[in-house]
């Protein structure tokens, strides 16, 4: 898929079998590596069975692009995702903290802010998870009426969510 | 060194020392990693006193080792071993989970443990290291409590010491819980909720050391390859194969409970007097579509995520939960117990994982425990209750003594062969009968009698790792699931589910040679490299010790239960025939070098380099 036209990564998180295949096509394709820990999707497990791909959501007034200091942070036109510029980043984490979500984060190799680009417009962590038939990815149109900020959920919240519906009433007990 | 993070850590508990190890290049080309290194490490350290090492004494050493190919080759495993309290040699037991990838991004291709910790404590493995911890507050507690509170716990750890940095992902942990803080021989070194080592019996052996866990969080690449585009590429080739099983995919394993049993005659059915039964009570659709609420589950890089989880919502066993049950786990703690609904089923399945036991092993042992009560030889005197076939509450009741080693828990918490040899002396009967064991482990769950399973008259009594269902000896040893090839498998360390297709484990001599370098060839493999780690995890077997000593050929051999022909269904009267046995034996050891008593021939161990082994196997059993 070539995105002329802004996309967005819509998930399916119940259904995501924890394979992680999508931090492996992010890494190989950002870094060459396999690099969990570098990829700009990450595989969260607070509880086990409830695993969720956690990855940006390009809110629609990017609270993290206002909070960098020093504008390290702009937003993609063409695709609508976060744009890092690298030697600019002083590592300091603001965005981090501002992120409603807490989805970016200082990259373990070079301790730069680290977020999802959506690829440029061809997002390989959506394709590996399609090709595996888990579907939880997906690429849709982006929609400027719509608010994507409310995805952007921490991970502890997200996990409270989804424990309830893979196990019931005593999920919660699990998730403490 | 290209595919290895090149550095172990060595722990010992004893006095709380950590220093690195490493290992020449030439140790890794001929051992690989997993299963094979530590068959090397094992032996090189304490092959000399072999006989005198208590598995359950600080002086065994555990194992927790990856391979060059974890993480690079789909669906990631980790390998522990040590010297077996089972069967006294070395077994190979892998588990799978993100541990293996989060050891090696931390720069660690495995740990070494040895001594003994004075408290319960817990290793914390990081790319700064290993730190030994305290871990009073979860001694006792089973696998819920304490995954959770470790968790929590690394989490505001990880948190403190780099503050503000990320949104701090799990650690992996591996665990182990209260059956094996007592130490029982049949318990698992588990990870999650619900998967397990459980082979081997090394639960017990990180309880012998007051070992609870261990933590790995790793925030580096996985070990540089050779070739990474190459080897990216032969991943994705990988991949597709994988992609395309789609009834292993869609019903993992869990397919086979109701299959093996009606169809092939197979299944352990109360304590294997029977293999074959009709209830269709206990087909996967019934798990499908009443307990499994995840159908597609898997570990790190896993295409085939053959993992289910299964919760029981209502009725009197609410709140259970376990994966799959994989058919291992339906067979042994249902049919083989003659439970054949699957609320029950998930329900001892859950509280086996809860307590920390292995459950083809508890399984095997309950069974056996159930066939001496059938038979009046335990009575409702020494059990405390009655104990009948398909009794969840009384089997319930049991594995609870076992975990606790109350009453007659104590003696089987010891696992069904040491069981029947003492419990045997109490009753003045020989009860080994009805231990259906190889070399002191439970058999896996696939029978011999129809010959329609996969596993051959040779699996068993000729596997070096015993009674292990996932290395079973093969007369074409260069077979794709032959013992030499899950060597291989166990060494890399990667999962064989996702190497099962012919085109897949072609693909492997090229993705090591990616990943590593290195050129070995499937010539090689079965020339060279996989006979020798064979070798010497045949000489541990044989010299076993201190309780008990396997003789060679008399220990060699089917449990007596399958020489009994199959009751009912469409197989009746077949049976294991001792002839065929013998002749299958006796070429097997031809061909994998060993004399006709199954000993590792002095110019085998020459031309592989193991003049060691040689010596030591030569003095020990020259007198036998
Ligand atoms: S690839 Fe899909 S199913 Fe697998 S972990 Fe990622 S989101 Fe989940
Ligand atoms: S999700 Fe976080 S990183 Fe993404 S746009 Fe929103 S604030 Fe920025
Ligand atoms: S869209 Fe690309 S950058 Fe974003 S998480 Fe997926 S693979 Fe990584």
């Amino acid at each position: 898929m070539s995105a002329v036209e802004p996309i967005w990564i819509a998930r399916d998180l119940p259904k995501c079998s924890g394979c992680r295949l999508c931090e492996v096509a992010c890494s190989l394709h950002h870094e060459g590596r396999i690099w969990p820990e570098a990829s700009r999707v990450r595989v969260f497990m607070r509880v086990p069975g409830a695993e969720f791909p956690h990855l940006c959501t390009q809110c629609h007034d990017y609270p993290c692009v206002k909070s960098c200091p020093v504008g390290a942070l702009s937003v993609d036109k063409r695709t609508s995702a976060v744009i890092v510029d690298r030697d600019s980043c002083n590592s300091c984490g603001a965005c981090i903290q501002a992120c409603p979500g807490r989805v970016p984060f200082l990259h373990p190799g070079d301790k730069k802010a680290t977020i999802c680009d959506l690829c440029g417009g061809d997002p390989q962590c959506v394709k590996v998870c399609t090709e595996g038939g888990w579907n939880v990815l997906r690429v849709v149109e982006r929609e400027e009426s719509h608010s994507y900020k409310l995805y952007a959920r921490r991970p502890d919240e997200i996990t409270m969510d989804l424990v309830t519906i893979i196990f019931g009433e005593h999920g919660e007990r699990m998730a403490r | 060194m290209r595919g290895y993070a090149g550095k172990f850590a060595e722990v010992d508990l004893s006095c709380g020392e950590v220093k690195e190890t490493v290992f020449g290049e030439e140790t890794l080309k001929q051992y690989l990693g997993g299963r094979g290194l530590a068959a090397k490490l094992l032996w090189d350290r304490l092959g000399e006193i072999w006989e005198r090492v208590d598995p359950l004494g600080p002086e065994n050493i555990l194992t927790i080792f990856a391979g060059p190919l974890t993480g690079y080759y789909p669906g990631s495993k980790m390998c522990i071993s040590g010297k077996s309290p089972l069967t006294l040699g070395i077994v190979g037991s892998t588990v799978a989970g993100e541990h293996a990838v989060d050891m090696r991004c931390a720069g660690f291709d495995g740990l070494i443990i040895k001594g003994r910790a004075e408290k319960p404590v817990y290793l914390l493995v990081t790319d700064d290291g290993v730190e030994i911890r305290d871990a009073s507050h979860v001694w006792g507690k089973g696998r819920v409590e304490t995954y959770r509170i470790l968790l929590r716990e690394a989490l505001q750890l990880l948190e403190g010491r780099s503050p503000g940095s990320r949104e701090w992902r799990e650690p992996s942990i591996l665990h182990i819980g209260p059956a094996a803080e007592k130490m029982s021989r049949v318990t698992a070194v588990q990870t999650k909720w619900a998967h397990g080592a459980g082979y081997g019996g090394y639960g017990a052996v990180m309880g012998s050391k007051n070992l609870k866990a261990v933590l790995f969080k790793g925030l580096g690449p996985l070990p540089e390859a050779w070739d990474m585009g190459r080897a990216r590429e032969i991943i994705w080739r990988i991949l597709r194969i994988c992609f395309r099983s789609d009834s292993m995919r869609r019903w993992g394993t869990g397919a086979a409970g109701y299959d093996v049993g009606s169809r092939l005659s197979s299944e352990p059915v109360r304590n294997w007097q029977d293999e074959w039964h009709d209830e269709r009570s206990f087909g996967v659709d019934r798990f499908e579509e009443r307990v499994w609420v995840k159908r597609y589950w898997g570990d790190f890089g896993c295409p085939s995520t053959c993992l289910k989880l299964s919760v029981v919502r209502a009725g009197p066993y609410k709140g259970a939960v376990c994966d799959n049950p994989d058919y291992e786990n339906q067979a042994y703690l249902g049919t083989n117990l003659g439970v054949f609904t699957p609320e029950e089923n998930v329900y001892l399945c859950s509280l086996m994982e809860e307590l920390g036991f292995c459950g083809i092993q508890v399984g095997n042992t309950l069974g056996f425990a159930a066939e001496l009560y059938q038979r009046g030889i335990l009575t409702k005197e020494d059990l405390g209750f009655e104990l009948r076939w398909g009794d969840v509450k009384g089997f319930e009741r049991l594995m609870k003594m076992m975990a606790e080693r109350e009453g007659i828990g104590d003696i089987l918490a010891e696992g069904t062969y040491r069981a029947a040899l003492k419990l045997g002396k109490l009753k003045g009967l020989d009860l080994t009968r009805y231990a259906v064991t190889e070399k002191g482990m439970g058999i896996g769950a696939h029978g011999i009698r129809s010959k329609l399973d996969y596993v051959e008259a040779v699996s068993y009594p000729c596997s070096v790792q015993g009674g292990d269902h996932t290395s079973p000896a093969m007369r074409d040893i260069r077979k794709g699931d032959s013992e030499l090839t899950v060597i291989l498998h166990d060494s890399g360390v990667y999962c064989w589910f996702n190497i099962m297709k012919d085109e897949a484990l072609d693909l492997i001599w090229e993705l090591i040679q990616a990943v590593t370098g290195w050129q070995i060839t499937a010539d090689t493999w079965y020339k060279e490299m996989a006979l020798r780690i064979l070798a010497i995890q045949r000489a541990a077997l044989l010299v076993g010790g201190p309780d008990i000593t396997w003789k060679p050929i008399k220990d060699d051999d089917l449990p007596a239960r399958w020489y009994e022909p199959l009751p009912s269904g469409p197989y009746k009267g077949r049976a294991s025939d001792k002839k065929e046995l013998e002749e299958d034996r006796r070429r097997y050891f031809e061909d994998v070098g060993w004399d006709e008593r199954g000993i590792p021939k002095s110019s085998t161990l020459k031309c592989l380099g193991l003049e060691a082994v040689d010596k030591k196997l030569r003095s020990f059993l020259g007198n036998q």
